[in-house]
């Protein structure tokens, strides 16, 4: 079954979601889809882990491993949409360039 | 070609292309609902690979928990139907060059490597129970330590979010 598919088609798959979230980080200037960016980049490594372990190792370390980076990401999405909403209201707007002073 | 092979080409374009539309497009709805297709694609990937436990988490953290919470912060940061400007494009320009180069690197890298497939690890199915205990014994294999300090981090994550953006009353 799955060995119709080799491994590197899957890693091939997570590098190029990985870079294509690295590009949407470097070229927008918008905090949220910003964040968009950053939750491309973690799935891609959470593919590389189940992929690993699907493929290569016996046991189900990866699978629980990728658990708890999910859990992080979301905690992690959920602060940062709380920055940006704290920081809309005192600079109405979300451009990361906007925000450029250390404190109000 | 068999079906299982055809599955995985249309999982890998679905996640790809909702990828590229989620950082190109102009209108921001629209990226947030690219970056869904894209995460349901991956939901997909994982229940292709046999881990359906995996594949439900993902659905239910990423699809149902996370692209809300985008949603809901681009209506209360932005216009509906807003487009966001275009990117400068020297700048576009290098961070086109830099993610390219950094792909052919891994990719020839990727090319190179041969992976020893074990046979024993394919033949391996997670079960739910396994998730449990391998969560909640210690031991060789068990993950009780981090699992508390996530669930406490979790907590600490909540009562951040309450604190940075409660309103604060102005006399």
């Amino acid at each position: 079954m799955i060995e119709q598919i080799p491994l590197t088609h899957i890693l091939f798959l997570s590098t190029a979601l990985f870079f294509i979230g690295a590009y949407g980080f470097l070229t927008r200037r918008n905090m949220i889809t910003m964040l968009m960016s950053v939750e491309l980049i973690l799935n891609s490594v959470n593919i590389n882990l189940v992929a690993f372990n699907r493929y290569l190792h016996p046991n189900i370390d990866g699978a629980i491993f990728t658990l708890f980076i999910i859990t992080i990401a979301a905690a992690e999405a959920a602060v940062a949409i709380a920055i940006i909403i704290s920081l809309y209201r005192k600079i109405k707007s979300i451009d990361p360039e906007q925000a450029d002073e250390l404190k109000f | 070609m068999t079906a299982y092979q055809i599955w995985f080409y249309i999982i890998a374009s679905m996640i790809l292309g909702g990828a590229l539309l989620a950082v190109t497009a102009r209108k921001i709805f629209r990226a947030a609902i690219a970056l869904l297709l894209s995460l349901i694609g991956i939901a997909a990937l994982y229940y292709w690979m046999q881990y359906e436990f995996i594949a439900a988490v993902q659905t239910i953290v990423y699809v149902g928990g996370i692209v809300v919470l985008i949603i809901f912060s681009i209506f209360l940061t932005h216009n509906p139907g807003h487009t966001i400007e275009e990117p400068v494009s020297i700048r576009e320009a290098f961070a086109f060059t830099g993610c390219f180069v950094g792909f052919a690197f891994v990719f020839s890298l990727l090319n190179k490597y041969s992976f020893e497939q074990t046979g024993d690890a394919l033949n391996n199915n997670m079960q739910v129970a396994d998730v449990g205990r391998a969560l909640l014994s210690t031991g060789v294999g068990s993950y009780l330590l981090p699992f508390e300090a996530v669930s406490f981090l979790l907590l600490a994550a909540m009562v951040g979010c309450i604190v940075i953006a409660i309103k604060t009353r102005t006399k």
